[in-house]
């Protein structure tokens, strides 16, 4: 698999583990989407839903699944996510534009408006980006989480963004 | 050039730490009181602290938790001391230490 | 000579928990002894979230479980000695510790222990090519220490060596702190460690070259080039593949290996098992060793990880107040039947197989002695 071979996740390999949600789930507004696809010993995201939307049970090993329909998007498990491999996307954000949220613990921290450099799983900038929110509560416990705005064809692809 | 983290995501911003005067090489640094040795010149972006008996060459910082003696530098006259688990006093007179730090020592 | 009931040799997760777990179930007088300046192991340097179960306090910064540890290890009457090195273990569990005085000076203090318990970690290994000792070429845990205990920059340009947790998690950290990463190297053609951690640095723009090695580092009394060849599939350098990448700074995360000085002193008896990282002493389900009272905890038994140390620590801390009368069978049995269930959990999984593999065959290896 290419996380073992280079190190990143293809959308390929999050649909053959069931991980990706479906197009259907998309259109219905912000969603979570887990990639985490090795069966390693963690199980913080499961209790972080206050939906039950992720289950991993026992063993403690078990790949997470999620269950799209109670999913709402609230992205509470993206800072709760030790391995920092849970993205909020929402589809429906505006005409042309998409969000992606996602964990950034880096400083100087970009802020509300700011225009960044939105990148992909390999780092590679594939599209500018506006900041919509930054958030960084107690609750995430130094997690921020990062909201960007991108055209919507680049929804599937961005995860992060440039470090200044 | 400092190298110093001022500001970090998880560790916060740098604690205020009281500075004191050491003297490395004949020429006087501030450092943080309590700070390894090591640090403090590391902050300055001074990487090496001796040299080796034999082939002369240069050594430095590599396990940082006291086992390996490649920080060993002569700290107020005394030869070998690793710097990496040494702290900070005030005053501290440091010198880059060449072979085993014979006769480089001030006291001895 | 004075008397303690329970020493502790190293203040890590393992050798914590162990102190905490023993002093809760009603032992008195329970020591450890540590030859660092501060007590937490290598916990102060792990600023990530920990994975594990939800139970258990995963998804909490390695510092704070630290910082949680000491806490508990006070309210429980535990006591620290810091830069106190444990250097002698004698016949009848006499144990000889090096005390680092207020003064500055050290003081040989034997102790007869009634039980004694081993937590003292591993050591980073090393990795030589042509130019390895330059200035600037150091363990990665080195660098971790600096950046994440001294908050200072051990360089700006930072080539890692080895794709284990550990090089990915330091890789990480170091772009945390400021620093660039230019490249991470590795020799096997997979990454060693977990993908969401190889992940992040990924993300961040950090190239992982698998089946490549670093052939020579290059410079005048400081590191500046290194440069790196890609290996064919005998872990051969190919000739014309060889890169030169400019940095100040090379990381080497090549593993980990247990620390047996006080084990090999008192005739422990070992066996040597790769997937932990070499020789380690054999111990049973108490993780009582060869030796009647002497207990080995933690990486000491075979490299894994805090979580899983913390777990052999609070299994030595219950069977050791067990033996000295402070809890029943029936009551010391619940607690390990809990902590063995926790451990194989997390010894489960492609990353964990191996690892319960290797325990086993060390349980396994134990023999049938006299109580």
């Amino acid at each position: 698999m290419a996380l073992e071979e280079c190190g990143y996740i293809t959308r390929e390999e999050l649909e053959q583990f069931g991980l990706f949600p479906s197009e259907e789930r998309f259109k219905q507004g912000p969603v979570a989407v887990i990639e985490c696809i090795q069966e390693i010993p963690c199980n913080p995201c499961e209790a972080a839903c206050p939906r039950n939307a992720i289950q991993i049970g026992a063993p403690i090993t078990t790949l997470p699944m999620l269950n799209e329909k109670l999913c709402t998007g609230c992205g509470i498990c993206i800072a709760k996510c030790p391995g920092l491999a849970i993205f909020t996307v929402d589809k429906t954000y505006s005409g042309d534009e998409a969000t992606v949220s996602f964990p950034y613990e880096y400083v100087p921290l970009p802020v509300k408006d700011e225009i960044v450099e939105a990148v992909n799983r390999v780092g590679e900038v594939v599209c500018k980006g506006r900041i919509i929110k930054v958030l960084n509560p107690k609750a995430y416990d130094r997690t921020p989480v990062v909201t960007v705005a991108i055209e919507k064809e680049f929804a599937d692809e961005v995860r992060s963004m440039k470090r200044k | 050039m400092c190298m110093r983290i001022t500001e970090h995501v998880i560790l916060g911003q740098e604690e205020t730490a009281k500075l004191v005067e050491i003297t490395v090489d004949g020429k006087p640094l501030m450092a943080k009181e309590g700070e390894p040795i090591l640090a403090a010149l590391l902050a300055e972006n001074m990487i090496i602290n001796r040299y080796t008996v034999k082939r002369k060459e240069a050594r430095g910082l590599f396990c940082g938790i006291g086992q390996c003696t490649d920080c060993a530098m002569i700290v107020n006259g005394k030869p070998n001391v690793r710097t990496c688990i040494t702290p900070v006093e005030q005053g501290m007179v440091i010198k880059t230490q060449y072979g085993v730090g014979e006769g480089d020592g001030e006291d001895d | 000579m004075i008397s303690k009931e329970i020493v502790i040799a190293g203040a890590g997760p393992a050798g914590l928990a162990a102190a905490i777990e023993a002093a809760k179930a009603g032992a008195k007088e329970v020591l450890v002894v540590d030859l660092n300046l501060k007590p937490g192991g290598q916990l102060f340097k792990q600023i990530h979230k920990f994975f594990g179960s939800s139970a258990h306090r995963s998804g909490t910064r390695g510092i704070d479980i630290g910082n949680q540890l000491l806490t508990e290890a006070k309210e429980y009457g535990v006591e620290i000695w810091v830069n106190s090195a444990a250097v002698g273990l004698f016949h009848d569990r006499i144990i000889s510790i090096e005390k680092g005085l207020d003064s500055g000076e050290k003081e040989l203090v034997n102790i007869q222990a009634q039980k004694i318990i081993l937590a003292t970690g591993a050591s980073e290994n090393v990795v030589r090519f042509k130019g390895w000792t330059l200035p600037g070429i150091m363990g990665a845990g080195a660098a971790q220490t600096m950046i994440n205990v001294n908050r200072v920059k051990p360089g700006n340009k930072v080539v890692m060596l080895g794709s284990g947790n550990v090089g990915l998690i330091v890789s990480y950290q170091l772009m945390q702190a400021g620093c660039d990463v230019v490249a991470l190297i590795e020799a096997a053609p997979k990454i060693g460690g977990y993908g969401v951690h190889a992940a992040k640095i990924r993300r961040a723009g950090v190239p992982i070259y698998t089946s490549h090695t670093i052939i020579e580092a290059k410079g005048t009394e400081r590191v500046s080039e290194v440069v790196i060849a890609e290996l064919d599939r005998s872990w051969n350098p190919i000739p014309g593949t060889e890169k030169v990448l400019e940095a100040d700074v090379v990381t080497l995360a090549a593993g980990l290996k247990p620390i047996s000085d006080l084990v090999r002193l008192h005739d422990l008896k070992c066996v040597y098992n790769a997937a932990f990282g070499g020789w380690v002493p054999k111990h049973d389900r108490n993780m009582e060793s060869t030796q009647p009272g002497i207990y080995v905890v933690g990486d000491t038994t075979g490299v894994e990880e805090a979580n899983t140390a913390l777990e052999e620590g609070r299994l030595a801390g219950v069977a050791a107040a067990e033996r000295l009368g402070y809890l029943t069978q029936t009551d010391a049995s619940a607690l390990k039947d809990d902590i063995w269930e926790r451990l194989d959990g997390l010894r489960m999984g492609p990353f964990g197989e191996k690892r319960m593999v290797a325990k086993n065959q060390i349980l396994a290896a134990f023999p049938e002695c006299a109580k």
